[in-house]
């Protein structure tokens, strides 16, 4: 601030650029914080416009309901259940790892390891977290199908098991670190209660903190399922493209998120059949996973223990 | 940062990247059966122009290939099957012209697993059954198609419907064109194809020959019989040459957009230089030549066009499949 | 006779003590096969790549010949999207950062942006993608450039680079901020003089972390477009005429490590199979790179307050 602003008018002068800059400054923040409604409108917006046409020229009921999706063909099927279903059973096999391995993971690292421990154990899992998807994806086809087809006789390259397991993998730093979060949140003061009743660190970990860290843990789940369903690479990569309805993960399948890339990488051109569908693919996908986000939030919130 | 900045923009300079105008760029786009030729021929003649013109080629499909080049974004676009009435329609409304040039033969395989002992042969009728829309849903086992051969599914693999290949194989096999079932693993990516047919006891698929030479320790090709007293007919290089390869035997060819081949000579020069050099490149990509006298009744037709600018449409050498109108959405 | 105490000093039943030493056995099996996994991963794509890993890959183009392939176009691309990604990313979001945690009144539309940042990052990476093909490739006719790939990325981040840049302001002690509104700064000042060089760290960090992540995102940019066989580059912003810096490369048609990781795993031929690893280990080592980095600004961050 200058030193010789005496005069009362520039003073005056003074402070009116200085609120001029500050309203300047809010307004523009604010507008780039907007962005964020503003990218979340577009999406939905993108989504609803671009794929109206397609819905206008399939019913709803039959895009909900109908087995077969077989859009660009002569039998034009446009339902959605069969790539519903190959997200669906990936995301199960990807849940049925993720889970166990990664509440066990987080369980431990809170309670139980000690502080070197750790120090080689978050690192670790930060690094599994990190590494790029398509990376996952060559690991699937090339390391983890070849070793599962020695176990299953004549399981095909593509299939939904490979994929599910290596997504699962990718997921255990996700709802460990979640986890984890929510059972250290868990006042000390109730685990020094069940040790002062002669209570074990399991004994502790297992009926006192954890019914406590309940909602953050199953927050955790939710939300890392709903990651596992918004996967791309992977299943992209080792799932094969074959649209079908699909109950056994030995068999390859299209999920929502691969057939996306499929046809989006044959470049379509804006008005196509094969254009609204990418669309009305991936509005189904927005939601799908919009619903497990707001129940995990939820989740977390409603059933937050009050200590 | 600064530093880092500098350095990326100086190892460009370095590594003899030019700056070329964007005007020195030819795009082609459009088969996948036809893309080891381009992606060859695209390598070896910017290796020749030492970086000073940019080819960049595309994988969109026949029919993705044609819909860009009628809107006049591509230069030329690579069919493994002839424009449709429909397409030409277009680009004649929307002004572009064009010359169209024979570049090999191609002959669509029709692929098992080489465990697979039974379907070694099969007949044009049978895979009418297979690969017809009526077949969507109904005919999933082996044993449907042919008692003799044992009860397991069928995994099916083929090109998508933005394939020439999916437009020829439909047409030449089921009659109409584009007609087939829809429940198969249908994509554009060749490769994708073989990967699941080599990886899959219980699969079939069809799709480029040069796909299957370069992958033929990993498969088995089926030897088709067009009808009932003729013999069952193995794809090489020779039967397609002598017209035995029937019906899925078929020109892969270029069209080329007259006015900016007009325009900008590097268009020209790509053209001149894949017609002389095709033979060799062709026998690298394991596709199937033309004879040598149509590659020069190519180059001489080609530039007739350009010099004639205002022809339309000339019509190349007849296929050895007759087509007839292709529908096309 | 003394049996093993808990931390009250308890005496442990003996199977509570097992069961104690049993889990804690567990949870370090379940870590060991996760490093084993991460193991066999990177022995995977290091046994199939190595050979394929010297100073010609970085300066080949791709090629049919898997001997002659290399990933000049592809890290070139890389390069010059994330610096789409950060000059757009970052202002943006450390300006919404900032307005969220130094000019926002708790009320409605702060809660709306609170929610929206919220949804964005849960949204699969895909979505984005369709975002980018309908609104950038499509409405705004960017085509499909490095232009709209950065931008796509950079509203991939943005939700990292907004919660990095909180929590880091938040770690500013509010004495300090009080310091200088009593020295009469305005609200602006404080911020841009005192709190965000105070939490510069911590936000380098989030913006190293996005970064890493947008590197190797490979689905959103499929969407979009990235070229299967690309053997130039994109023209360089300086040329040697007036006015000496162009924005051409913005608008060129491009290629990215990942989606070239992705293409050459899709060929069958082993031979691309080891460029695809060898292209892998690149993605990972960089990953890997970028995270010790971040890490480090934390740590020294960290000891600058405490030590």
């Amino acid at each position: 601030m200058s030193a010789s602003l005496h005069g009362s008018s520039e003073r005056a002068a003074f402070l009116r650029r200085r609120q001029r800059n500050e309203r300047w400054a809010e307004w523009g923040l604010g507008a780039a914080a907007s962005l964020a409604v503003l990218i979340t409108l577009g999406i939905l917006l993108t989504l609803i416009i671009e794929s109206l046409p397609f819905f206008q020229a399939v019913g709803l009921w039959d895009f909900l309901f109908d087995p077969e999706w077989t859009p660009l063909f002569e039998r034009a099927h446009f339902g959605i259940m069969p790539l519903l279903s190959a997200t669906l059973l990936t995301g199960f096999i990807a849940m049925s790892v993720a889970i166990p391995l990664g509440v066990v993971t987080a369980v431990w690292l809170s309670e139980f390891a000690a502080a070197r421990t750790r120090e080689w154990a978050k690192p670790a899992l930060e690094l599994l977290s990190s590494i790029p998807t398509v990376v996952f994806g060559y690991f699937a086809l090339l390391f983890v199908t070849p070793a599962l087809q020695k176990l299953v006789p004549e399981l095909p390259t593509f299939n939904l098991l490979a994929p599910g397991l290596v997504i699962g993998l990718m997921i255990i730093p996700y709802v460990s670190s979640l986890s984890e979060d929510a059972l250290r949140a868990v006042p000390m003061n109730l685990r020094e209660a069940a040790f002062s009743l002669g209570s074990g660190r399991l004994r502790t970990a297992l009926w006192v903190v954890l019914p406590a860290a309940v909602s953050g843990v199953t927050a955790s789940a939710v939300l890392a399922l709903s990651r596992a369903l918004g996967e791309t690479m992977v299943v992209a990569i080792a799932a094969g493209q074959q649209a079908q309805l699909v109950f056994d993960p030995r068999e390859g399948a299209a999920t929502l998120t691969s057939y996306i890339a499929q046809v989006a990488m044959g470049d379509v051109p804006r008005h196509s059949v094969a254009y609204q569908s990418l669309f009305a693919v991936g509005l189904s996908l927005f939601l799908l996973t919009l619903v497990f986000n707001v129940a995990g939030h939820w989740v977390r919130n409603r059933f937050r223990e009050a200590h | 940062m600064r530093g880092g900045l500098h350095a990326i923009w100086m190892s460009c300079f370095l590594a003899g990247c030019g700056t070329p105008p964007p005007s020195e760029v030819v795009r082609v786009d459009g088969s996948s059966t036809a893309y080891p030729l381009m992606e060859a021929v695209a390598e070896e003649y910017m290796r020749t122009q030492s970086g000073n013109v940019r080819v960049t080629v595309g994988v969109s499909g026949t029919g993705g290939g044609f819909k860009k080049f009628c809107r006049g974004d591509i230069d030329i676009a690579a069919a493994s099957r002839p424009i449709a009435k429909e397409e030409a329609a277009r680009c004649a409304a929307a002004g572009v012209a064009y010359v169209t040039l024979p570049v090999a033969y191609d002959a669509i395989t029709v692929v098992v697993h080489p465990k697979n002992t039974w379907a070694e042969e099969l007949s044009v009728a049978q895979l009418r059954r297979l690969w017809q829309p009526e077949a969507q849903g109904a005919l999933l086992r082996w044993n449907q198609l042919d008692p003799a051969f044992p009860d397991r599914p069928i995994h099916l693999y083929g090109a998508g419907a933005d394939s020439g290949t999916f437009d020829y194989f439909t047409e030449a096999v089921v009659g109409r064109p584009r007609s087939s079932r829809g429940d198969y693993t249908a994509s554009e990516d060749d490769n994708l194809l073989v990967t699941g047919v080599a990886g899959d006891v219980g699969a079939l698929g069809f799709f480029g020959f040069a796909y299957y030479e370069e992958n033929a320790h990993r498969l088995k090709a089926v030897r088709i019989r067009q009808d009932a007293d003729a013999a069952a007919v193995s794809p090489s290089r020779e039967s397609v040459m002598q017209g035995r390869y029937r019906p899925l035997s078929r020109q892969l060819l270029l069209y080329v957009n007259t006015q900016h081949a007009q325009a900008r000579p590097q268009i020209a020069n790509w053209v001149h230089f894949a017609l002389k050099q095709a033979q060799p490149l062709i026998d690298e990509v394991r596709n199937i030549p033309l004879e040598a006298a149509a590659y020069e009744h190519a180059f001489r037709r080609f530039d007739a066009a350009i010099a004639a600018l205002g022809a339309t449409e000339v019509v190349a050498a007849q296929p050895t499949a007759k087509l007839g109108t292709v529908d096309v959405r | 006779m003394g049996g093993s105490r808990n931390s009250r000093g308890k005496i442990l039943h003996r199977g509570e003590h097992w069961r104690d030493i049993g889990f804690e056995a567990l949870g370090l099996l379940i870590m060991l096969v996760i490093l084993l996994v991460l193991a066999a991963l990177f022995v995977q794509l290091w046994i199939d790549g190595a050979q394929r890993l010297n100073l010609d890959f970085l300066r080949q183009f791709p090629s049919r010949h898997a001997d002659q392939a290399g990933i000049l176009a592809a890290w070139v691309g890389s390069v010059l999207v994330l610096l789409v990604t950060a000059g757009a990313a970052v202002p943006l979001g450390v300006a919404a950062g900032i307005y969220l945690e130094e000019y926002a009144a708790r009320g409605r539309w702060s809660a709306l942006l609170e929610v929206s940042i919220g949804n964005l990052a849960g949204v699969p990476s895909i979505v984005y993608g369709l975002l980018a093909l309908g609104l950038l490739v499509q409405g705004l006719h960017l085509g499909q450039s490095v232009l709209s790939a950065g931008l796509t990325l950079a509203m991939l981040i943005l939700p990292m680079v907004i919660v990095s840049t909180r929590e880091a302001l938040r770690t500013v002690p509010q004495a300090l901020r009080e310091a200088s509104f009593g020295l009469g700064a305005s609200r602006w000042q404080t911020v841009w003089h005192h709190s965000l060089p105070q939490a510069t760290p911590g936000i380098l960090t989030g913006v190293i972390l996005g970064l890493s992540r947008a590197i190797g995102e490979t689905a959103p940019v499929i969407v979009i477009g990235a070229l299967s066989f690309i053997a130039f580059l994109p023209p360089s912003p300086v040329s040697s005429s007036l006015p000496f810096l162009n924005f051409d490369w913005l608008y060129s048609p491009f290629t990215v490590l990942p989606i070239q990781v992705f293409h050459w795993i899709s060929r069958p031929n082993p031979a691309f199979h080891a460029n695809a690893a060898a292209a892998g280990v690149i993605l990972v080592l960089l990953n890997v790179a970028m995270n010790g980095v971040a890490l480090w600004v934390r740590q020294r961050a960290r000891k600058r307050q405490f030590g």
